[in-house]
């Protein structure tokens, strides 16, 4: 078969992609904690609004959190017990989100569940209304509220739905493991997904380092009309969504725009499972595979209840194995650090990697030597030693006239740069800047329009 | 508990810049072994000048400078390498000194330093030197291969004799600059560099290239262009000081253009001007014009596509 790929990338390897082999031959298995706190902000878009209340009793599955509008998302209890709080935790991003503490009572009684049924017979404009029940966002990190990629605006039409098997992050086997233990779930969910949105082409990406999901892929998807797997070869960042569309249609999502623009749409493969349980079963989304590794005494692959402690699931793998240095969600290109072990879980991580001091320690900046690594990594074909002078100097228009907007933060550069210049961290400082300009700009044509 | 955080990512590959001038340095002992060896014990001794007073006058600088003290970076004494390898082996000490303070503290740190300086620090001494001291830098000499008995005899550059053959400039016996002489040397180098990832192949093989056709058109021959090739610093100048990370456009395309003209004016230079200098200005020149093609070629740049294909 034929292996696709991008333009550019870089290889990380040595220690970075030495980071899967501890997880790899993993099997998932289920923890499940004394207490869970589950965030009401997991989803991109409006946060959700709590609707339980401290001494509530609430059933696996049940609404805490009603979404607020179309960009948003319900939450649902992942355990049955008793709330003990709601209350605000800080967040991993901005300021401070709302969060329901539930105390575990182990019965683990459901909510009455609706099941659509079978994906052969399920009626197609019932699905997307109960993806968005289900509460299910994009799993592979960036949680957007599935449902949203799925309602196509006007004139937006799709010819290809794209499963993102790739897993191109170091450290993380969470996708590898469940597409070889789970995989007719996830061709059930991309099933689901082409009927409720009649799209006849479905593919599965998966990098030619995990031919063994590959294979068992194939086996899932044979039969299945118009489904098929496609091996990308192992390149970072592959399984971003811009490049994993350029390697397998060919075409490139326009500045600025979205899959949907090149008619196509990409989901992780955590996230088919879960639409497939949600139309198949009824069930909301309370659980997620999350690879657990780094310096911790047992190296793992967790299905974990949604608002897990990162503390708990630490100590279900043997507790850590070395003094912890930094502690990120994800993998080490692309993960984010959280301030300490108290942090639960969230809809989107893919993955808990505990650094121990050494690797943790930040490197010091010395002077760019225009070696171009940065140039020839990039997958988007910016210059970012360009765009990194003009963001020191806090020149966000000249960044902008560079591209730095088409950035998409993957950290290529910044892991070649051999001067290891922080690239990536300057390159969000600006894009964050830009949009809040943006923002403030269009807020203040608004209320022009309004006088 | 107190854990550290940072903006992803958290890897990062394991070359360094230290590591890169390591490659660089290593790239360069054939070149180096093959000068000793050609012209003997004053070559080793220019060399090693050359190398000391460059990290010295790094060393002074930032100390004067109050500046953080990179010597450990390598990067001066691969300055001062490519220095010594750019000189006659008979270059007097003194002369030798003045080349690398002048490299390290007028042409790099004066101009900011690692990365900020737009001529090829090396490069640029030796451009100086050679307009200062044109005597002492053409006293080149044939080499003595440790002959016992054999005494040096000065000779004029090839260019101006064209007596060797071309197996003799190929494996240096040949008079010339130290690192200059030997291209088997040279090549190990290259390959080397290659293999470790250090430089791609665009700008020394299009370099050489390009002389090769442009000494062809106007020469007429095939032999001719070998020589040209063969003849002078072409080869370690395409290898080595072409390829200066700081020098040179980054962008492949604006590499190619680089590379491309470089030769032409190398060629132009040999043919029609009254120096044989033409690796020196030629790559001089295009340092000059770096910035503006790393500027102002342009690059496709994902998103930007005019049509989208049809599935």
């Amino acid at each position: 078969m034929q292996k696709k790929t991008f333009r550019r990338g870089i290889h990380p390897l040595h220690r970075a992609h030495e980071g899967k082999m501890p997880t790899r031959n993993e099997s998932i298995r289920d923890y499940v904690s004394d207490t869970v706190t589950i965030s009401m902000a997991m989803n991109i878009g409006t946060p959700a609004k709590p609707c339980v209340k401290k001494g509530d009793q609430v059933l696996v599955g049940q609404v805490i959190g009603e979404a607020q509008g179309f960009m948003s998302v319900p939450v649902h209890a992942s355990v049955s017990g008793e709330v003990t709080a709601v209350e605000q935790i800080a967040s991993l991003g901005t300021g401070p989100m709302m969060a329901v503490t539930i105390k575990n009572d182990f019965s683990d009684t459901w909510v009455e569940l609706n099941p659509l049924g079978s994906v052969e017979h399920v009626d197609p404009a019932k699905i997307i209304p109960a993806i968005q029940a289900a509460g299910i966002t994009g799993m592979g990190g960036a949680s957007f509220p599935t449902h949203v990629k799925l309602t196509f605006g006007q004139g937006k039409t799709c010819d290809t739905i794209i499963v993102n098997g790739a897993e191109c992050e170091t450290h993380l086997t969470a996708d590898y493991r469940l597409m070889l233990e789970n995989s007719v779930r996830i061709v059930d969910g991309l099933r689901a997904v082409m009927r409720a949105t009649n799209v006849k082409t479905g593919i599965i990406a998966i990098e030619d380092n995990k031919m063994e999901a590959v294979a068992a892929m194939q086996k899932a998807v044979h039969g299945r009309e118009g489904v098929r797997v496609q091996v990308l070869r192992t390149k970072y960042p592959q399984g971003g969504e811009k490049q994993l569309i350029e390697a397998i249609t060919g075409r490139q999502v326009p500045s600025g725009g979205l899959p949907i623009d090149v008619h196509t749409v990409v989901l992780n493969v955590g996230t088919c499972a879960a639409i497939a349980d949600a139309v198949i079963d009824g069930k909301p989304l309370i659980s997620r595979v999350t690879t657990v590794t780094g310096a911790v005494r047992k190296p793992s692959n967790l299905r974990l209840r949604i608002g897990t402690i990162t503390e708990d699931i630490i100590g279900e793998c043997g507790g850590y194995a070395e003094t912890p240095g930094k502690i990120f969600f994800g993998g080490a290109m692309t993960g984010i650090c959280i301030p300490n072990d108290n942090m639960p879980i969230m809809k989107s991580t893919n993955g808990i990697v505990v650094f121990n001091e050494r690797d943790s320690k930040s490197k010091n900046e010395s002077p760019c030597i225009h070696c171009g690594r940065c140039v020839a990594a990039c997958p988007i074909g910016l210059n970012p030693y360009q765009i990194k002078v003009a963001a020191d100097k806090s020149d966000f228009e000249s960044a902008a006239k560079l591209h730095v907007m088409d950035c998409i933060l993957c950290g290529s550069c910044a892991y070649m740069c051999p001067s290891r210049r922080w690239l990536t961290p300057s390159f969000k400082y600006a894009k964050d800047h830009l949009a809040a300009e943006a923002k403030a700009k269009q807020a203040a044509a608004k209320g022009g329009e309004n006088k | 508990m107190s854990l550290r955080i940072s903006t992803a990512p958290h890897a990062h590959s394991p070359v360094t810049t230290q590591r890169l001038m390591l490659y660089v340095l290593i790239a360069l002992l054939p070149a180096a072994a093959a000068g000793i060896y050609a012209f003997g014990f004053s070559a080793l001794l220019t060399l090693c000048i050359a190398c000391v007073s460059s990290v010295c006058a790094e060393f002074i600088w930032q100390k004067i400078a109050k500046q953080e003290v990179r010597v450990g970076d390598l990067s001066a004494l691969v300055t001062g390498l490519i220095l010594g390898l750019n000189l006659p082996a008979t270059a007097p000490w003194w002369m030798v000194v003045i080349g690398s303070f002048f490299a390290i503290m007028i042409v790099k740190q004066l101009f900011g330093g690692l990365g900020d300086n737009f001529l090829n620090p090396a490069l640029a001494a030796r451009a100086v030197l050679l307009a200062s001291w044109p005597v002492h830098m053409t006293n080149y000499v044939t080499p003595t291969f440790f002959q016992a008995g054999v005494d040096a005899v000065s000779t004029a550059t090839p260019l101006a004799t064209k007596g060797a053959s071309l197996m003799e400039l190929f494996l240096g016996q040949i008079p010339g600059t130290i690192g200059e002489v030997s291209k088997a040397a040279i090549l190990v180098g290259f390959l080397f560099l290659l293999v470790t990832g250090t430089v791609n192949w665009r700008i020394p093989v299009i370099m050489v290239g390009s002389v090769f056709c442009f000494s062809w058109l106007l020469g007429g021959s095939v032999d001719g262009a070998l020589m040209a090739i063969l003849s002078g610093g072409v080869m370690f100048g395409a290898v080595f000081m072409a390829t200066d990370y700081v020098t040179s456009p980054i962008t492949p395309f604006a590499q190619v253009v680089y590379a491309f003209l470089a030769g032409l004016i190398v060629v132009v230079i040999r043919q029609f001007g009254s120096y044989p200098e033409g690796v020196t200005f030629g790559i001089l020149l295009m340092n000059i014009v770096t910035p503006l093609l790393d500027r102002f070629l342009p690059r496709k740049i994902y998103g930007y596509q005019k049509e989208a294909k049809k599935a």
